[in-house]
């Protein structure tokens, strides 16, 4: 199963995302970082470590759960209901530029459904997406403003986003 | 106990907490805390059952089940159809049967029954294809306020079992006790029931309680109070004698409330009777959590309604 | 027309017979009895092994609903379900619109059962007027009519004076006083056995007690009185204490139990099906056991159905809300082999006079025994062929059945009243050679 991106990889490449957000939003003051259930929270977690590291300030940091916005959840159901985790945004948005962080970047749908659970919070001043990794094969007009790592894919292929945090190693593997 | 989380409901039906194991009881109130969080939004509303139809069929007088129910759906983007009848249909003749025949030739997903007979939410689910969610049939259940009862137990004390919950009150022609009996025992709590002997039903213990007709026993060491409404028409008569007197033996006071542990929450599902079976400074006390109920509800139905919504295994 | 049923097991408890005979019918009566009977010019039917041949079944209380609730049964429904079941006879309640409180009633009864033909049916008259508990029918009417016994079935006798009355005065025409035996005030509104399975399910609970408490009563006053009280679908141990206190006083008194009292519990009523629900209500396991017992024993002096027919959206509602009562002509036997005799507990000769002699004695009736001059009412039992019972295929108008699906053994096989073959079961095999050909 071939490693696409390795412990250390995945360390410098946020560092490297965290030095991108300061530069393009001139600093951290209106930043708040949401990042998505699950594999997303962490990523926003070590962000949030990373940006603080660069300028000694803490980025308030939330959890959003996307199921209820789901987009296959609206037609006549064919399984079980997804299960539904709590939503953590302890904080106002309301003209905030909102870093919504997720693991793979894929088909956009799941971006699509947290884009309209976060307009429920409030109106933020801007939505930019970090991704650790993008796949390819959008269905939606959806890109990333900040990416890890582009991994070219077939979809045959799956791409499985390990994290300390909930898998006990850092590394993402592509698997056929 | 069971190993797994559950992560769906095995049934289509909510009519009785009999349907439902511990885990699918624990899947509905971890559900019910992400719903609770989406009414605290300044936008409480998610699109999850977007396109979807409830049907709210109510044969009995009930406003806070109804509105509470309605909120739900409204808040999980479901299209909704109240039918309120102190008796329009029965009125006229017209069967239960054919009622929910009527109301699901629009297509309904789901269909909220609140009746005067125990068995009703049964009878429709073996007629109809929706979704039967039962909000209190006769004197027989209300797994909805079992629910959020226990929801609301459970973010105060942090746990259900090891619990010790008297359930006092008119136990007889109680839906709320027989639900909350069969659910807290599942849950590992233990439950004293309490009443006048006229209000106990033969064979109590087979739901797993002990029955007292002490007051002061049921609440000595009680981590919950839970006060049952006396309907007024048992209050004269052949159950009760009068009022003054069954709430010397059995209503809620705050000497009384001593007995129970320091921490201990009060509840009562509404709608109370002050000066019946609970005393108005108890009922608005610091150990009150009656309103806390009110408000778990939507959460806890919202969280029902969700978790139905979805295709069952049992169909598969 | 002649007929010979050759070889088969004849159990016939009245006249303490037990074997292989042949049986002789002539004119519509047993002509002779006995072994290796010349056949004389009539049509030999050679009974196949294992059958029995039984004095008819005689089921004493049904309710046949003709006149007035016809959509649930008719006379003629009625009478088919009984014979498909076995039962030369029906005993049919008063509880009818109007109820049979009067002569005419029981004139139109009768007749419109001549002009079906199949079944005997013997009505029982009103102890009140309109069963309204207050003033006594014309009984010494009634019984000219046609009446067999007296009853306000559906409900108890009123009052214990009124009991008193009734006791007395039927006496002067030996007839029972059939007792539904139920405090009104203990029942009130009422739907299931109270008791642990009602308290579960929320349903108002209709307490042991208020069916003892009644039966006491009345045996009291039959004590008093001489007359003869006879306890209808009697359910809980309680009652059964008291009729047998009653029995070792020497006081006339019988009782009857319904196969679905010693089938079924109370907890057959989990899940409100409406088809498990009658009055009185199935009991406990422990009433249960003792009716077991008590049919064992000789305390309970017969088993009758209470064929309650209802239509089945009168049975589509509410549990609490839905009529009492389920149909039972045509589950008796199996129900009989299957908790009574596979078991055990009794055997043929004692179910046989628990079905027939017992009835045919207690209402002073033709039949319950196959003696030689006495009517050629005839079942012919075939206790080891398998059943399915199918709710749909039953003959009764009414489906209302809670044993829909059973698979269980014992049929008739072939049921003869007044020597014509009424009913022969073609599900049953070798049952086809008791059909008559012209």
């Amino acid at each position: 199963m071939p490693v696409v991106m390795d412990a250390d990889r995945v360390a410098k490449s946020l560092t490297r995302i965290a030095h991108e957000i300061i530069e393009h939003n001139r600093g951290i003051d209106d930043i708040r970082l949401v990042g998505i259930r699950t594999r997303g929270v962490p990523i926003a977690r070590r962000l949030a470590a990373a940006l603080k590291d660069i300028t000694g300030a803490d980025v308030p940091t939330g959890a959003l759960d996307i199921t209820l916005y789901r987009d296959d959840l609206m037609r006549q159901s064919v399984g079980p209901q997804p299960v539904v985790r709590s939503t953590e945004i302890p904080f106002d948005l309301e003209g905030k530029h909102v870093l919504l962080v997720d693991d793979v970047l894929y088909t956009g749908r799941t971006i699509r459904a947290a884009l309209d659970a976060l307009i429920d919070f409030g109106r933020p001043k801007t939505i930019q997406l970090v991704v650790l990794v993008d796949r390819g094969h959008r269905e939606l007009p959806i890109r990333a403003d900040y990416v890890g790592k582009n991994v070219p894919t077939s979809l045959r292929e799956s791409v499985q986003v390990h994290l300390a945090e909930i898998d006990g190693r850092d590394e993402v593997e592509v698997q056929s | 106990m069971t190993a797994t989380a559950a992560t769906a409901l095995r049934t289509r039906h909510l009519l009785s907490i009999d349907d439902i194991n511990e885990a699918e009881i624990a899947l509905v109130l971890d559900t019910a805390v992400a719903m609770k969080e989406v009414g605290a939004r300044s936008i409480k509303k998610v699109p999850a059952l977007r396109g979807r139809t409830v049907v709210n069929l109510f044969f009995e007088p009930s406003t806070r089940t109804r509105l509470s129910f309605e909120l739900a759906e409204k808040r999980l983007s479901a299209d909704t159809m109240g039918m309120t009848t102190a008796g329009s249909s029965v009125v006229k003749g017209e069967t239960l049967i054919d009622t929910a025949k009527t109301l699901e030739a629009m297509s309904p997903d789901m269909i909220v029954v609140r009746h005067a007979s125990s068995g009703a939410a049964h009878l429709l689910s073996r007629v109809c294809r929706s979704s039967i969610i039962n909000a209190g049939d006769g004197t027989h259940e209300h797994p909805t306020q079992a629910l959020l009862d226990a929801f609301t137990i459970r973010e105060r004390k942090g746990r259900l079992a090891g619990l010790r919950v008297a359930i006092v009150g008119d136990l007889l022609h109680s839906r709320v006790l027989r639900s909350n009996a069969l659910l807290l025992t599942k849950m590992g709590a233990s439950v004293v029931a309490c009443g006048p002997a006229t209000l106990i039903p033969l064979g109590l213990d087979r739901l797993g309680v002990t029955s007292t007709t002490s007051m002061d026993e049921a609440c000595e060491g009680a981590d919950v109070v839970m006060m049952l409404r006396v309907q007024h028409e048992r209050m004269h008569g052949l159950f009760l004698p009068s009022v003054r007197e069954y709430f010397t033996l059995f209503g809620l006071n705050a000497e009384r409330l001593k007995r129970a542990k320091t921490d201990a929450i009060v509840m009562h599902p509404g709608p109370m009777n002050r000066g019946v079976e609970i005393a108005s400074d108890v009922a608005d006390g610091s150990q009150s959590v009656i309103l806390d109920q009110v408000a778990n509800g939507v959460a806890v139905r919202m969280a029902v309604l969700y978790l139905l919504a979805g295709e069952s295994k049992e169909n598969e | 027309m002649k007929v010979l049923l050759k070889n088969g097991r004849v159990i016939d408890p009245a006249a303490g017979r037990d074997g292989q005979f042949d049986v002789l019918i002539e004119h519509g009566r047993i002509a002779k009895i006995g072994k290796s009977l010349a056949a004389d010019g009539a049509r030999v039917v050679e009974v196949p092994a294992g059958f029995i041949v039984a004095p008819g079944l005689i089921d004493m209380h049904v309710h046949l609903r003709e006149p007035g609730q016809e959509h649930k049964e008719t006379i003629e429904t009625g009478s088919r379900s009984a014979v498909t079941g076995g039962f030369t006879a029906v005993a049919c309640m008063p509880n009818t619109l109007p109820v049979n409180d009067q002569a005419g009633i029981t004139q139109f009864i009768l007749k419109r059962a001549a002009e079906v033909n199949l079944a005997r049916v013997y009505p029982i008259g009103a102890v009140s007027i309109g069963s309204n508990g207050e003033q006594l029918t014309e009984i010494g009417d009634l019984r000219a009519a046609g009446c067999v016994a007296i009853t306000d079935d559906g409900k108890p006798v009123n009052t214990a004076l009124l009991m008193r009355r009734a006791l007395e005065y039927a006496s002067m025409f030996k007839m029972p006083v059939i007792e539904h035996c139920e405090d009104p005030s203990l029942k009130a509104d009422g739907c299931a056995h109270e008791g642990p399975v009602a308290a579960m399910l929320g349903l108002k609970g209709i307490p042991a007690v208020a069916e003892s408490i009644m039966a006491e009563r009345d045996i009291s006053l039959a004590e008093m009185t001489g007359g003869h009280v006879h306890i209808a679908h009697m359910s809980v141990r309680q009652s059964l204490r008291a009729v047998r206190d009653g029995k070792s006083r020497g006081v006339n008194v019988t009782c009857e139990v319904a196969p679905h009292h010693f089938t079924l519990t109370d907890e057959a009523i989990k899940g409100y099906d409406t088809n498990t629900k009658m009055n009185p209500p199935l009991r406990e396991e422990a009433d249960r056991a003792a009716l077991i017992e008590g049919l064992r024993d000789g305390s309970i002096d017969v088993i009758a159905t209470d064929h309650a027919p209802h239509h089945a959206d009168e049975k589509a509602l509410e549990f609490d809300r839905a009529p009492f009562g389920i149909v039972g002509l045509e589950t008796a036997i199996p129900l009989c082999v299957a908790k009574l005799i596979q078991p055990g507990i009794i055997g043929w000769p004692r179910l046989i006079e628990l079905l027939s002699a017992a009835p045919a004695r207690i209402l002073n009736v033709p039949g319950g025994t196959i003696v030689e001059g006495g009517p050629a009412d005839i079942t012919i039992i075939a206790p080891d062929a398998p059943v399915t019972i199918r709710a749909a295929e039953l003959v009764s108008k009414s489906k209302n059945t809670p044993f829909d699906g059973w698979t269980l053994t014992g049929a008739a096989a072939a049921t003869i009243v007044g020597g014509r073959t009424v009913f022969v079961n073609r599900s049953v095999t070798g049952a086809d050679r008791f059909e008559e050909r012209a």
